[in-house]
């Protein structure tokens, strides 16, 4: 699946979100985990919530995942917006109730709640955009 | 503390004032305050110069889309008084209510007798001007704050992300758009005796069913509509409320929180929002249970606002909500519960939560022609998406 149109409107990197955009360089899905009790974080932020500590550090996660919700958007919001694509809350194994945002390289009409999902990027300019493929089926563009 | 000494108790609605909703209006949306404030001090029988503290939701926004065209200065100067004490409440605190809470708190500290509080949308206008004005999306370069993780994946609208919470909803509680289209068909019902409201042509489930497509399960008519136009209330001192126009209501019991949705930071499996901790702290301050509510007004920004928030404050069971409106009949208005009275936002407009405020208080004053609750005593009204207030109106 091609991404839609019009281009997609890029994140500005923070010092915490930076690792979260670009961790895709190296293929790894990077979320921020306190160092001391292990606790995983997203959206990021400076202190862990539990030990309340500067001990946040990018950590490499599996990059499996579960659609724990989804939609399908028709409403051409942008001119040129015009294909109907899969934006999701994708449930993370490595801790419960953590959540990424993503779109779904699949057709609308496959995709499910609980649906296992395996990350992938797509590289613009400084940001590896984590995406996310059903398990199971190669990594190409036109996948879908 | 005592529970009579509660902020909420020392304080009264007096008056409540609207302007005329516009899809775009021709008026100026400092125009569409005044008629709305000027109202509302009428309404409550006084005069301009007794009104003493001025709040609003939210501070005046230039860019923004029209969310929030004019601030307190701007009405202060505009009306020629000079209050004792002015302050728009946040768009990071609790909701749209935000204002009401903090007009509550000044009259409750002694600090004011009678605060003026308004809220004013321009989005119509302003959408005119730029279809994009009210999206995430901004006009910066880059996307930050929560926005970032929602508007890269083409999520431009809150309705992507609301659609996720009635599609978990839906998944977990087995019901669906037959269901959730009730919330719709029951506004405009309420609508058609609504002068004010945008929309007042019934629809039935077939014509929800047969509207366009959002972002699934969400449709059109799941929505609510972008407007021009101020709603405007008093919020008085008890003791200053005694001797004006109308019987002063009572604000049983307020509830209040917040939450990381605007953030991206979602509790839970999507099927509740963090508004619950608003109706758990609303319960604790009152001795009055759901049982003596008579009519509800329930933010609906989105439809599926509506049984998260019924759900949340504690009206009703959690996965109980659609099931209740379906058909319509229980939230009827000789039903258990009646529902947005006024159409709501979907119907009435997006007022923006003080649509529902003013509504709560016209049922309890009795005013709401062919759509009036009998003998409505008690309203609840909640408003809220990302920050959440409640409160448990009264008549005294």
């Amino acid at each position: 699946m091609t991404a839609p149109e019009p281009p997609r409107k890029l994140p500005a990197l923070t010092p915490e979100t930076e690792a979260f955009w670009t961790g895709g360089k190296d293929g790894h899905l990077l979320i921020r985990r306190c160092t001391g009790c292990g606790r995983y974080q997203h959206p990021p932020t400076p202190l862990c919530p539990v030990c309340r500590t500067e001990t946040m550090e990018p950590a490499p996660v599996s990059g499996r995942g579960t659609v724990r919700t989804f939609t399908v958007n028709h409403q051409q919001w942008l001119p040129g917006l015009s294909r109907q694509y899969v934006f999701a809350a994708v449930e993370l194994p490595e801790q419960a109730e953590l959540y990424v945002f993503s779109n779904i390289l699949a057709p609308p009409e496959a995709v499910h709640g609980g649906m296992p999902v395996t990350v992938c990027f797509e590289h613009q300019e400084d940001v590896w955009l984590p995406l996310f493929r059903p398990e199971n089926t190669p990594e190409t563009p036109d996948a879908a | 503390m005592r529970r009579e000494d509660y902020p909420e108790k020392q304080a009264r609605i007096t008056g409540i004032g609207q302007s005329q909703v516009g899809r775009p209006s021709d008026r100026t949306s400092l125009q569409l305050t005044l008629d709305a404030c000027l109202q509302a001090i009428a309404d409550a029988g006084l005069s301009v110069d007794e009104i003493d503290g001025l709040t609003c939701h939210f501070g005046k926004v230039t860019e923004g889309g029209g969310i929030s065209p004019v601030g307190t200065i701007d009405t202060m100067l505009a009306l020629g008084i000079r209050p004792v004490w002015t302050n728009p409440s946040s768009a990071e605190g609790p909701g749209h209510m935000g204002a009401i809470f903090q007009a509550i708190m000044a009259v409750a500290t002694g600090l004011c007798r009678h605060v003026l509080v308004f809220r004013t949308v321009g989005q119509a206008r302003a959408r005119l001007a730029s279809r994009a004005s009210t999206l995430l999306t901004g006009s910066r370069e880059r996307v930050d704050g929560g926005n970032a993780f929602f508007v890269p994946y083409h999520a431009h609208s809150p309705a992507n992300m609301w659609a996720l919470y009635a599609r978990a909803y839906f998944d977990k509680y087995g019901v669906g758009a037959e269901q959730l289209g009730w919330v719709a068909v029951n506004g405009r019902r309420m609508a058609a005796h609504n002068p004010n409201a945008i929309y007042r042509t019934p629809i039935t489930l077939d014509d929800y069913l047969s509207s366009r497509m959002i972002s699934t399960p969400l449709r059109l008519y799941d929505c609510d509509s972008h407007i021009d136009g101020s709603t405007a209330l008093i919020v008085s001192h008890k003791d200053a409320a005694k001797d004006l126009k109308n019987p002063p209501l009572a604000i049983e019991a307020m509830g209040m929180s917040v939450g990381g949705i605007g953030e991206g930071l979602h509790e839970g499996d999507f099927t509740a929002i963090p508004a619950t901790r608003a109706g758990e702290m609303l319960w604790k301050r009152t001795d009055l249970t759901r049982k003596d509510v008579d009519c509800a007004q329930i933010y609906d920004g989105f439809s599926i606002h509506v049984p998260l928030w019924l759900e949340a404050v504690g009206l009703l069971d959690p996965g109980e909500a659609l099931r209740f409106i379906e058909g319509g009949t229980r939230v009827a208005l000789d039903g258990e519960l009646p529902l947005n009275t006024s159409g709501g936002q979907l119907s009435a407009g997006r007022f923006h939560g003080y649509g529902h405020t003013h509504e709560a208080c016209l049922q309890l004053w009795g005013r709401g022609g062919g759509r009036q609750v009998r003998d409505a005593q008690t309203c609840m009204v909640v408003n809220g998406g990302y920050g959440y207030g409640a409160m448990l109106l009264r008549r005294t």
